[in-house]
């Protein structure tokens, strides 16, 4: 399973999992476009770069998340693939995606609520984020 | 546990005491049957909000309490100037998140006549689903000019009356906002979406006046029973949104995370630069909320004055219910400044208040709590209690109790349809999602939400309004 979805009483949380850290992140990006597209297609036309640098892991991911979500509210960018390296903390993102077939969904900010990066096993990595709509 | 420590005062009031790092109690205005929807989670953010350096007195969650980041949505915390702190995650993503009323001057049977069309106006001229972008160009000059002056900046173009500024919170402009505190990002999330309602809860109603509570209040309001009015909530767009993530940003690469309780409760002093610059961007972002609010508004009237040339929409009030504000307070006889934090909030000024406008300086200041899609909302009248009870604040609206993902998977679009039609509402949403996460079984009872301001006398009830014709994002 790349990610899930989870209950919350006002908004979206999800997990993410990847055999290595950088593939759970990959796979935190997946789970919020499928929010924002909805599971409609995406026109893959487009190829972005971020590079960000954080104080953890954690912060790098709220940093990735507001960028995608930067994306989408100036050009309707939605990403369809994802691409991650992370080396100590830094890290760069190539995301290929394009705008919805569909109508999208909104999603206001990324939230550091209930979020947590760890390795639970060997290559096993699990990412819990709450996006606030 | 904070379930099992929580303590009953009254009828409506419950209390944290103070352990571990807390400096003050936690206090909860909610009624017996509300409290059963008032989770743990939600407890600790109360408890987390009162162990912040220089609160004063009391952390407080109102009647509509549910979780929400840093603050839960219902907060209300009062800090001390001097020794106290600004937290982005007290005010809310959503800077300036608001609720405006307008009273139309149609007889009922007349606007029944054109219902559908004047919604199907309204849903065409204001944008209110996802990445649709408005009719109003605004450039960066303009958007300088209405961050820094709100309203003004509206009246400037002829989107605003005078009276719409006389009737909005802060006249629609507060004070000390600043365009250079707003990031680059921000203002590009925020540009295209000036004018627009966007997703989530934000809607447009148009409402009549079912019944009335107070004759005296309401005709000085100029609320009749019969009457039709229009409800509008929304707030500071992907621009507010920016704002607090850049700040939280910030805040945390000046201060570090060591110590604090949630991470979303990042703050600054009050006093420090840092403190200062969000400050100033909050009341920009602000601004930006009130001159959307008045946008919209212009739409409305434009929308009615299509099938009704004569009709007036004049603005009953705008309401302002994620915010930090200075405001003063009697705290153990003296008279002091206050920095209050609402974060799902209404302010609840009594009669008197130099703030408020003439028009309301008898009565105190118009209140405006939105149920949910196909239930009621409410009027209601702020009162003097209100300042010594909740630093003079009281509820915003329904509060959820489903998430939007249980609702979606368990709620059908049919029942939720044929109880709008039962209940004779029409609607027009961009999505089936945003008819189903908002359906009313998603949300706490208004009516009980309002019930326990009144009891408390923080906001005593003024009139019921009755959904007609709602716009979704």
């Amino acid at each position: 399973m790349k990610f899930e979805f989870l209950e919350h009483a006002a908004d979206i949380k999800f997990k993410s999992y990847g055999t290595t850290l950088d593939e759970a992140f990959a796979n935190a990006v997946l789970a919020t476009a499928s929010y924002l597209s909805e599971g409609n297609p995406i026109k893959e036309k487009d190829e972005k770069h971020i590079s960000i640098t954080g104080r953890d892991y954690e912060s790098l991911l709220y940093r990735l998340l507001d960028e995608l979500l930067f994306l989408f509210d100036t050009e309707g960018f939605i990403a369809s693939k994802a691409e991650i390296k992370i080396k100590g903390l830094a890290l760069d993102a190539k995301i290929y995606g394009g705008k919805s077939e569909g109508e999208p969904n909104h999603i206001k900010a990324a939230t550091y609520y209930d979020m947590y990066i760890k390795q639970t096993g060997v290559r096993r990595w699990e990412i819990q984020a709450v996006l606030d709509v | 546990m904070y379930k099992d420590t929580i303590k009953k005062i009254s009828e409506n009031e419950y209390k944290i005491p103070v352990t571990g790092k807390m400096n003050v109690p936690g206090i909860v205005f909610v009624s017996e049957m509300l409290l059963k929807n008032v989770d743990e989670n939600c407890l600790k953010q109360l408890a987390n909000i009162a162990s912040l350096p220089g609160i004063v007195k009391k952390a407080i969650a109102m009647s509509d309490v549910h979780l929400g980041y840093g603050f839960p949505i219902g907060g209300v915390a009062a800090f001390d100037p001097k020794s106290g702190v600004i937290s982005p995650g007290g005010v809310g993503y959503d800077i300036n998140c608001g609720v405006r009323l307008l009273l139309v001057n149609l007889d009922m049977e007349e606007f029944m006549g054109k219902r559908e069309q004047i919604l199907s106006e309204i849903y065409r001229n204001v944008p209110s689903g996802v990445g649709e972008e408005s009719e109003f160009k605004i450039g960066p000059e303009d958007l300088n000019n209405l961050l820094d002056n709100g309203s003004e900046w509206a009246l400037s173009k002829g989107f605003a009356t005078k009276d719409d500024l006389d009737r909005t919170e802060d006249y629609g402009r507060i004070d000390g906002a600043d365009h250079s505190k707003i990031s680059q990002r921000a203002k590009s999330r925020g540009k295209n979406q000036l004018g627009t309602v966007g997703a989530g809860n934000h809607f447009i109603e148009i409402q009549k006046v079912e019944e009335i509570f107070d004759e005296r209040v309401s005709k000085a309001m100029g609320l009749k029973k019969g009457s039709v009015v229009v409800m509008l909530h929304t707030g500071s767009r992907g621009l507010g949104h920016q704002v607090a993530s850049d700040y939280i940003q910030m805040m945390e690469k000046e201060y570090g995370i060591d110590g604090l309780p949630d991470r979303e409760l990042i703050y600054a002093p009050i006093e420090s630069e840092l403190g200062k610059d969000y400050r100033a961007a909050m009341a920009a972002a602000a601004n930006f909320a009130f001159v959307n609010r008045q946008l919209i508004t212009h739409q409305i009237r434009k929308s009615f004055a299509k099938f009704f040339p004569e009709a007036k929409l004049d603005l009953l009030y705008d309401v302002a219910h994620n915010i930090a504000k200075f405001e003063q307070f009697v705290i153990d006889g003296k008279e002091v400044t206050l920095c209050v934090h609402r974060k799902g909030a209404t302010r609840s000024f009594g009669p008197g208040r130099l703030e408020l406008p003439e028009k309301y300086r008898g009565i105190g200041q118009p209140i405006l709590i939105p149920g949910s899609m196909g239930t009621f909302s409410y009027v209601l009248v702020g009162t003097e209690t209100a300042r010594s009870v909740s630093f003079a604040s009281t509820a915003h609206g329904a509060g959820r109790v489903l998430s939007r993902s249980y609702a979606t998977r368990n709620l059908s679009l049919e029942s939720v349809n044929a109880d709008l039609k039962q209940k004779d509402i029409l609607i027009k949403a961009g999505s089936r999602k945003g008819i189903l996460e908002e359906a009313p079984e998603a949300y706490k009872d208004i009516n009980e939400v309002v019930r326990v301001s009144d009891s408390l006398g923080i906001g005593k009830i003024v009139a019921k309004l009755k959904p007609l014709a709602v716009v979704k994002g």
